[in-house]
């Protein structure tokens, strides 16, 4: 394998890592407007996320730092031409992440009702933005020969780049919910995993119309086929596993489930685009690949030693930190929000 | 106005303020491993009660620190995408490594230490502090580097149109940063510091709380005169190593147009005419430049109209001065606040060694109290010169500004980021003010029955 190749996979697996990880705090902070019924429930929902969620977005910074270093031209090329989600996406982080920290700091309703409005937005907006912008990546933009990206608004807002959204909103609520049912105790619990069953159905309907255009509207199954079905046929697996546990009351391999079907999901678009990092529209000759958007050898190698070096402490403490607060949060306990 | 001006507001509106929380943190993280430290070493439950109430301004602080920082990191590619195209290779390094090493170091240890107060050993959560107060330096260390690179670049060599990284140790060593790098973290050191201090000096003027906040005062004024040192001494070293590799940011920082002779007087007072390029009304002080720049008495200074010539013949035709009243003003007002830092500082520990705490002048709890304002006005000056001064670069020598805009945005969505990123920070702002002068407010003590008055009827079992 060559370096350029490790470092496309070594972002895929930072973004699949951010959809798996900050998926479930995502969904956890939709579920504080959708699933609590009271102040207490809401706050129990927040403290379950509050010792991972900060953690978890860093796996997004890290993979954005990752394609500044090994590819400048896709880092460069995606976030100038996607300037305006991309401000939407940041306000919304701003404002859940210290909605988090501002909501308990007052006893006032109003006050809380506002930062819970912060976190429901701020969790559910990042998820839908970041699925479209990854949507349009693989049906192509209208980027020319100097790898600039002039993108109208429906170049990037369209049925194809929506249904991805609403899936991966979907997706991250359903995989919050079973988290929820790992952190949580009772009533709070039980009805997680009801709500989780109850959208099973529509999260169905929606990643099947999700395969089928992209079937028919991108070129990925064509470059990629066998792997890419083996890819849907895992997901299906995965998918069907998971309401089978959520019916066994299994909650843990439920969420490892969920889990699955979003890292395959993201999995796919990156596997669809190998060896190409972003698609033009315009011609074939203007696409951006692991090589003409690469950074340097020597740069890579350098950064394949740091990173190969710090992965295993970085993993490590953070599966150290999922096992420091591996009990339920109860609402009987101090709560720190 | 043009997508490089509304870009050049927004990089510098926003990293000014990202700016004001990241020392806060540096500092007041230090501050609470230390005072973590003492009640692990003593039992003393009073230092515990330390580090949870000053805990509470720095996640209130952190987490401003943190949502902040993720726009730096986007808007790199956002607005600078040629920049970052032909730089990517050196500059993307540092980043890369900083999230890598030094965020997830934080991000990950912050949670334990928030959460973890009766989830993990005494040791382990004293460890998780260290841990964090250790990441925000190395994420100081790495971002400075990048830094480093735009003011001095090196191991690098121009290929295929842009920059590529040869030599990762030229970057880690170059001279820049190690310059930068201890100037930078002794002054967030003294940020903290003197958070500490004016916010204790306050409550000892209110006669609030009294042994807690003069202990409080006495840990951080330590901390702070060792720190405000430190970043003269750094400072000093930081200049001359300016003088050599950028001369044209210390002739403006003087407002030095001609020759400046021999020995080289330092400008205290001068009234600017950047048209005519004359000063008038200047007040100087002998010797002092030669000084601040080859650490003896002569010696002369390269002045801005004979480096121009030079910049010329070697970029070709421009206008290479940068901002010079911005740069001269900057670099005085840095110098100003540093230097009432180490006199409020000296003061305070010849009070605490004479053990006279007990009775301190309330005009000098005063000064202390509004100390706490001089860090951030040194940081921020000290910023805008390091940058202002740089320009017309952004890379020295080999970008400059104009260049590194992205081509496709258009300013109708830059002047959207502007207005969109100022509401929110200006909000964010007045937020964390409220929050902290609350916090203050209630003082130490009112933790133990805080939760109680929450809506929460399972709370009062705490």
């Amino acid at each position: 394998m060559s370096l350029n190749e490790l470092w496309f996979l070594l972002i895929a697996v930072l973004f699949v890592g951010f959809f798996f990880l900050e998926g479930f705090d995502f969904g956890v902070g939709m579920e504080t407007q959708i699933l609590a019924k009271n102040d207490t429930e809401r706050r129990v929902l927040i403290n379950s996320i509050g010792p991972f969620w900060d953690a978890n977005e860093v796996w997004l910074i890290t993979g954005a730092g990752a394609m500044f270093a090994a590819f400048p031209h896709w880092y460069a090329t995606l976030f100038s031409g996607f300037y305006i989600p991309f401000v939407f996406a940041l306000l919304a982080l701003i404002a859940r992440g210290v909605a988090f920290e501002f909501r308990g700091k007052r006893d006032s309703k109003t006050w809380q009702k506002t930062w819970d409005v912060c976190i429901f937005f701020g969790s559910f907006l990042p998820p839908f933005l970041l699925a479209v912008v990854f949507a349009s990546f693989i049906k192509g933009l209208p980027i020319d020969g100097d790898m600039q990206m002039y993108a109208g608004f429906f170049d990037i807002v369209n049925a194809y780049t929506v249904v991805a959204g609403i899936t991966v909103v979907l997706l991250c609520l359903v995989h919050g919910l079973m988290f929820t049912t790992l952190r949580t105790l009772g009533d709070l619990q039980e009805r997680a995993r009801k709500l989780a069953q109850k959208l099973l159905i529509p999260l169905a309907a929606l990643l099947v119309a999700f395969v089928i255009m992209t079937y028919n509207m991108t070129d990925i199954f064509d470059k990629r086929g066998t792997l890419l079905w083996i890819v849907v046929a895992l997901g299906v697996v995965a998918y069907l596993l998971s309401g089978y546990f959520m019916t066994k009351k299994k909650d843990g391999y439920a969420f490892g489930m969920t889990g699955a079907v979003m890292a395959l999901s993201v999995a796919s678009i990156f596997i669809g685009l190998f060896p190409r990092v972003m698609i033009s529209s315009l011609d074939q000759a203007f696409n951006l690949t692991i090589t003409n958007a690469a950074s340097g050898h020597y740069s890579l190698k350098v950064m394949t030693i740091v990173a190969l070096t710090l992965l295993p402490f970085v993993l490590g403490y953070q599966i150290w930190s999922y096992f420091i607060f591996h009990k339920r949060v109860h609402e009987k306990e101090h709560l720190e929000y | 106005m043009d997508t490089v001006i509304l870009s050049r507001i927004q990089f510098a509106s926003t990293t000014i303020f990202h700016y004001f929380f990241v020392p806060v943190s540096i500092g007041l993280a230090l501050l609470i491993a230390i005072m973590e430290t003492m009640y692990v070493r003593k039992g003393n439950e009073e230092y515990k009660r330390m580090a949870q109430f000053w805990g509470k301004l720095f996640l209130i602080n952190f987490a401003v620190g943190v949502v902040t920082g993720i726009l730096q990191e986007f808007q790199f590619g956002m607005n600078w995408s040629d920049y970052s195209r032909f730089v990517g290779d050196v500059f993307g390094a540092p980043l890369a490594i900083e999230a890598l090493l030094a965020f997830f170091l934080e991000s990950t240890f912050i949670g334990i230490w928030i959460f973890g107060w009766d989830k993990v050993s005494k040791r382990i959560h004293l460890l998780s502090i260290w841990l964090v107060a250790f990441g925000t330096m190395l994420s100081a260390f790495w971002i400075l580097a990048a830094n480093s690179f735009m003011q001095h670049p090196v191991g690098f060599q121009i290929n295929n149109g842009r920059a590529e990284m040869n030599d990762i140790f030229a970057l880690i060593t170059n001279g820049q940063l190690l310059v930068e790098f201890p100037h930078t973290v002794l002054a967030a050191y003294a940020t903290g510091a003197f958070l500490v201090t004016g916010i204790s000096a306050y409550k000892l003027l209110k006669k609030q709380d009294v042994p807690f906040f003069r202990k409080s005062f006495e840990i951080a004024a330590i901390v702070g005169i060792i720190s405000s040192f430190g970043v003269a001494v750094a400072g000093h070293a930081q200049a001359q190593y300016l003088v050599e590799t950028q001369p044209m940011k210390m002739a403006a920082s003087e407002a030095l147009w001609g020759e400046s002779g021999d020995p080289a007087p330092w400008t205290i007072f001068a009234n600017i005419d950047t048209d005519n390029k004359t000063n008038s009304n200047e007040i100087q002080v002998p010797y002092l430049l030669s000084f601040l720049s080859y650490s003896k008495f002569s010696g002369e200074v390269k002045g801005m109209n004979e480096l121009q010539a030079e910049y010329e013949q070697k970029y070709g035709p421009g206008d290479y001065i940068p901002p010079v009243k911005t740069t001269f003003w900057s670099f005085r007002i840095m110098v100003a606040a540093g230097s009432l830092m180490i006199a409020l500082g000296v003061y305070a520990i010849y009070l605490m060694w004479r053990k006279k705490m007990d009775k301190p002048n309330t005009w000098f709890m005063r000064f202390m109290f509004w100390g706490l304002l001089l860090p951030p006005i040194a940081n921020t000056s000290g910023w805008i010169m390091t940058e202002i001064g740089r320009q017309p670069w952004t890379v020295f020598g080999l970008m400059t500004t104009e260049d590194s805009v992205s081509p496709n945005i258009t300013s109708g969505q830059v002047l959207f980021s502007v207005i969109s990123f100022t509401a929110i920070y200006a909000i964010l702002g007045a937020v964390m003010i409220g929050l902290f002068i609350k916090v203050i407010k209630k003082g130490p003590y009112a933790m133990d029955n805080e939760h109680g008055e929450s809506h929460d009827p399972y709370n009062k079992e705490d």
